[in-house]
């Protein structure tokens, strides 16, 4: 279990210093100038500040020192924004985001398990019904449009109860995350729910199911330790995937709930060529998702007693 | 012992039918496709799918009208909204009626698109007057809406209100002003329910009517139809729609496409090799999973660039291929290893069958299936990533329409014209479920063992 969870963190470093050289090769090629705005620039102050974010060496020279920086967990200084550290931007904005997708990714898990169980319990009955409605409602609605709808019957709602009961924006209390957050785990939370109906179908009709029966276990015990326990492992499996979509997917939830997270900021610092705060967005939510892959990974093999026996 | 002759041993002619194998041989695919019509659902889907591709291809054909043409008198129009218009005179100019018996706020002849006249009389206590403009009636919070304009005299005591006006209902306020210009507490309010009028020279230039007719002031007239109304700049929504299907199902199909051929190609290489090679290959394939997706749709897409007068297009569909063949890959590598172990290519081997033959005959035919599949359930993920990032303003760029972009134009304006942001989201939704569906119908028509316990 050890030997294979190092094993996995030395893929994973590989696996980032991979992001971190596309991200580099991507950025190179963009076109257009980060320098160049409505400031005039003498040709001297342009060689002091090229020289001063190591732009005046060659592209070999330059990505040993990005790479070097890069493994002392030195992102750079902002290009547009004076005297701001990349460090402090992801330090100061990404734990708004990552509350925001643990808060969604609890919501989806929670939400998939318990539907995905209840309608196979219901199978082509009413309450299967209802809920596959609305799961094929979440996967086939795109997000920004279940956000702008939330936050319209958000408004209605607050203002027929005549007080907020709920804010329609912003961040800061528990209350400003629980809709974003319900918007942002909405499509996995209905893709789990699939996942979890035909794993939970197959298992009702498995062998060990009718022999527990025929033993006389009670029915709530067969649901929790046989039915559910076992129908759960597919879940967990496409956890660490889930993760990866529900924190980069959150740039919409973001902008549209005003929520002052990492995505948000990125979408801002691509609109103004910030060079360095792109870069070191990128290879640290590639970083994380690598890292969040892994934990899932090796989890699982606790959950799944099969898994150690590898 | 009785002597046989010839005769006895001529075959017996057999006069009677053989009890047969009734039913009619069918290949693979002609039985995948009687399972996928037993599938309501998935025919359903089917059908959908058609429809759309014809509303893409044909569609502008018969709608005859541009996405980029504004109709800027009928700006954000619901469809169904009337398109009657009233031919008046050309504007002249009004300076107040002088002797009025009325008092209070009122108009001066009919309200209509073309000016809308107040008149009022002073205000008790007011050094001057200032107009508002509202869509909504005055609240206990008293908001009067935009000011039009304001007068620091009492001379003048009327108003010509001809900014921007639309066929409905408006709040004018006149609002008493102090000496130095602040607001006082006394005001006006009346409701004015504005008609819409075009003059003869402007109907004749928008060719609503033509010289040959001979129309008179007071005559109405029909505007030009748009059956899905109009976006925030007066340009018809259903060509837009039909537009923005070329651009949001190019992308979703194209490049699902593309990806789908190049994994195909990476996978069965991969898979054939065997070996080193194909763990180098697979490992690569790994790391360009872990690539967080959209910040890499992102990256490449402005990394590839968009010059002027280009739609952006190009670059998200090059940014797609990219990043999304690896899935196809390892899965077609894990059939083509699957298949490469069954009985029946040793069995081939075994009768003289070559390498090409082998691939031709049975390794394509045999991948083919999931490969469908997972194509299908590639083109709603594809054309989701084009709406989600038209969206947020990194995907296609205006004014090329996309159903993305037009979901983000429409839900600024929700409130006020929802139709701008029901349809485009509408249709995405639709084409997405219909992609799903028949993914989910394809799946079990064609491989028997990935059927899901519906």
């Amino acid at each position: 279990m050890w030997l294979y969870t190092f094993k996995r963190l030395l893929q994973g470093v590989v696996t980032v210093w991979f992001i971190a050289t596309a991200t580099f090769i991507a950025m190179h090629n963009v076109p257009g100038d980060p320098l160049l705005n409505d400031r005039a620039m003498t040709p001297e102050i342009r060689a002091n500040v090229e020289a001063k974010y190591g732009l005046d060496q060659p592209l070999a020279t330059q990505y040993f020192i990005y790479l070097r920086n890069l493994a002392q967990g030195d992102f750079g200084i902002s290009f547009t924004q004076e005297n701001r550290q990349v460090n402090d931007i992801i330090r100061e904005h990404f734990p708004v985001s990552a509350i925001l997708g643990v808060l969604a990714v609890v919501f989806a898990a929670a939400g998939g398990v318990l539907w995905g169980a209840l309608t196979a319990i219901y199978r082509n009955r009413l309450p299967d019904y209802i809920i596959m409605f609305f799961v094929i409602l979440g996967i086939s609605v795109p997000s920004f449009v279940v956000a702008a709808l939330s936050q319209v019957s958000l408004v209605n709602l607050n203002s027929l109860v005549g007080t907020t009961v709920l804010p329609v924006a912003g961040w800061g209390t528990i209350f400003h995350m629980l809709v974003p957050a319900m918007v942002l785990g909405l499509g996995t939370m209905a893709y789990l729910t699939r996942l979890m109906r035909s794993s939970m179908l197959e298992i009702i009709s498995s062998d060990f199911i009718r022999t527990a029966k025929s033993k006389g276990v009670p029915p709530a015990r067969i649901f929790t330790k046989h039915q559910l326990r076992n129908a759960i492992l597919p879940v967990v499996t496409v956890l660490g995937p889930a993760i990866a979509a529900i924190t980069t997917g959150g740039f919409v939830v973001e902008i549209v709930f005003a929520v002052p997270g990492l995505g948000r900021f990125f979408v801002e610092a691509v609109q103004q060529l910030d060079y360095t705060v792109i870069m070191g967005t990128t290879v640290f939510y590639g970083a994380f998702l690598v890292f969040m892959v892994i934990v899932v990974d090796v989890l699982y093999g606790f959950i799944d007693p099969r898994m150690s026996m590898k | 012992m009785q002597s046989l002759s010839s005769v006895d041993f001529a075959p017996i002619s057999n006069s009677q039918e053989v009890h047969g194998i009734s039913r009619p041989s069918l290949s693979y695919w002609q039985d995948a496709w009687i399972r996928l019509k037993a599938n309501k659902r998935a025919l359903m889907s089917l059908y959908i799918v058609i429809f759309l591709l014809l509303f893409t291809i044909v569609g502008p054909w018969i709608w005859r009208v541009s996405p980029a043409a504004q109709d800027l008198d009928q700006v954000s129009q619901p469809p169904g909204s009337s398109r009657v218009a009233l031919i008046v005179d050309d504007y002249t100019p009004w300076f107040g009626e002088g002797n009025s018996p009325e008092t209070g706020l009122r108009t001066f002849g009919d309200p209509t698109t073309q000016v809308v006249r107040l008149q009022w009389n002073a205000l008790p206590g007011a050094a001057g007057h200032r107009i508002y403009r509202n869509l909504f009636p005055l609240g206990p919070e008293r908001a009067y809406g935009i000011p039009i304009g304001e007068f620091f005299d009492n001379n003048t005591l009327f108003f010509e209100d001809r900014l921007d006006l639309k066929p409905q209902n408006y709040y004018y306020s006149v609002v008493a002003l102090g000496q130095f210009g602040e607001l006082l507490d006394s005001y006006e309010l009346i409701e004015v329910d504005v008609k819409r009028v075009t003059t003869i020279a402007e109907a004749l230039e928008q060719e609503l009517i033509s010289h040959t007719n001979n129309f008179q002031i007071g005559d109405a007239i029909d505007m030009a139809w748009h059956p899905l109304g109009t976006d925030y700049l007066g340009r018809d929504m259903l060509a837009r729609l039909m537009a923005g299907a070329r651009v949001s199902l190019f992308i979703g199909i194209g490049a699902p496409f593309l990806f789908v051929l190049f994994g195909v190609t990476y996978g069965s290489i991969a898979g054939f090799l065997g070996g080193k090679i194909d763990q180098v290959m697979m490992r690569f394939a790994d790391f360009v999973v872990a690539l967080p997706f959209l910040l890499f749709m992102i990256l490449f897409k402005i990394a590839f660039g968009v010059g002027p007068g280009e739609s952006g297009v190009l670059p998200m569909l090059v940014a797609l291929v990219i990043l999304m063949w690896p899935a196809t890959a390892r899965l077609v590598r894990g059939q083509i290893l699957l298949i490469r172990e069954q009985g029946y290519i040793s069995a081939s081997q075994l009768l003289g069958a070559k390498t090409p033959y082998l691939i031709l005959r049975h390794m394509i035919p045999n991948t083919l299936g999931v490969v469908l599949v997972t194509l299908t359930f590639a083109i709603p993920s594809a054309i989701f990533t084009e709406a989600f990032l038209s969206f947020i303003g990194m995907g296609v760029v205006p004014p090329t329409p996309s159903w993305g972009s037009m979901s983000n134009e429409g839900i600024k304006t929700m409130l006020t014209t929802p139709h701008e942001l029901i349809f485009p989201a509408v249709i995405i939704s639709i084409t997405v479920l219909a992609f799903n569906l028949l993914g989910d119908g394809l799946r079990d028509a064609l491989d028997a063992r990935m059927r899901n316990q519906e």
